[in-house]
């Protein structure tokens, strides 16, 4: 089943008619909720504007995280059925990641300034977003350290798997710990703690940045394709030559 | 057995045994890990010491009816229900602060007292707009906090 799906020419095939719409219907959703999450919704009866650094932040972070998953996922596919597309999706994916990780530390840290007093709390939240941050990093590092490409995708891979522990301490280290960051707002077992006008651009905005983030993957994915025809195109006229 | 569910076998191996060990490295290092101690916390971890000389964090609701704002000084309370402390800070408090916020506050004990050299507010997970929020203390179903 997963040949099927990891076909290079179906992989195309498929993203060739998806790509046009996934981007346009991304952008939609991030212009309204933009527009939204600075225009048309309410200050917060405590935070006031500040309130709205949340909008970037949140699906940055979620986003983040998310990909990282994706990230552990595809590189469990090339580790164990060695397909070369699954490698081109890790390494598609580990630079957009690592973006969001960024983009949320410097939102968090903007808004933490004003709110909390300080830029930056080593507390088990701020912390393991920054090793996130980082596993992103050594991804990138790693699969480019290589002279050989193969040692290069293969440790890479592993670091990606390795770093899967780091997300369930992400996600819990508000509730396990005393931490200075607060608590999830959205997903609680009572339902949502923030007001549905605000849930309203925070949703725009996480279908958005997700969607957006998938036109990114499959215009990195098809670049590489067309690279590694390259080299092989070009691998194939010195042999020629040689010959 | 096929090589890719060996290999398969093998990674979700690894994945257990290093889990395992984060979770126990975690546990041992809980004391360095959690941000800051309730009140009550620290007297059940430290009984009835009145000084410690390393930096701590405190981290509670500011007590109301416990500020006192002087010039140079600011002094108030942080409570988690059970127990309280007594603060003195010299610097400016952040905007958030008020009574009945959850604040941080990291320095010394002296005299079971915390001097402190920082005071951070922390926020909580509510979000709602200022008319929501009154609505709400109207109504009664929301205490709110109080406005500085």
């Amino acid at each position: 089943m997963f040949d099927w799906l990891a076909n290079p020419n179906r992989f195309k095939k498929i993203t060739n008619k998806l790509e046009p719409s996934l981007l346009v219907i991304s952008l939609l959703f991030i212009i309204f909720g933009l527009y939204f999450s600075l225009f048309d919704s309410p200050k917060d009866y405590q935070q006031g504007d500040a309130v709205r650094i949340m909008y970037v932040h949140v699906p940055s972070a979620w986003l983040a995280s998310f990909l990282y998953l994706s990230l552990a996922i595809s590189s469990i596919f090339y580790l164990v059925w060695k397909h070369p597309l699954a490698d081109l999706i890790s390494s598609s994916i580990a630079p957009i990641g690592a973006l969001f990780s960024i983009l949320t530390l410097i939102t968090g840290s903007l808004w933490g300034k004003p709110m909390w007093g300080t830029w930056w709390v080593w507390d088990a939240r701020l912390t393991s977003m920054l090793i996130l941050f980082f596993f992103y990093l050594g991804f990138i590092l790693l699969h480019n350290a290589f002279e050989r490409k193969v040692d290069g995708s293969k440790s890479a891979s592993v670091l990606a798997i390795i770093g899967i522990i780091n997300l369930p301490i992400i996600k819990f280290s508000v509730d396990w710990w005393h931490t200075l960051h607060q608590p999830s707002s959205i997903l609680k077992f009572d339902g949502p703690s923030i007001d549905n006008q605000m849930l309203l651009p925070l949703t725009l905005m996480i279908i958005g940045f997700g969607l957006f983030s998938l036109y990114l993957i499959i215009v990195n994915v098809k670049t590489k394709l067309i690279e590694k025809k390259c080299e092989a195109l070009i691998l194939k006229l010195n042999l020629k030559e040689l010959s | 057995m096929n090589p890719k569910y060996k290999r398969l076998l093998i990674l979700f191996l690894i994945l257990s045994i290093l889990g395992v060990a984060t979770k126990l490295v975690l546990m041992a290092l809980e004391e360095n890990i959690i941000y800051f101690y309730t009140p009550n916390e620290l007297k059940k971890k430290y009984g009835n010491v009145k000084n410690i000389e390393n930096k701590i964090r405190i981290g509670g609701l500011v007590l109301e009816d416990s500020v006192v704002i002087n010039k140079n000084e600011s002094i108030f309370e942080i409570t988690d229900k059970k127990d309280n402390i007594k603060v003195f800070f010299k610097g400016q408090l952040p905007d958030l602060f008020r009574e009945g916020q959850g604040i941080v506050a990291e320095g010394i004990l002296k005299d079971n007292k915390l001097i402190a050299n920082q005071v951070l507010a922390k926020h909580d997970e509510n979000y709602m707009p200022p008319e929501v929020a009154d609505a709400l203390i109207k109504s009664g179903v929301w205490q709110g906090e109080k406005k500085k």
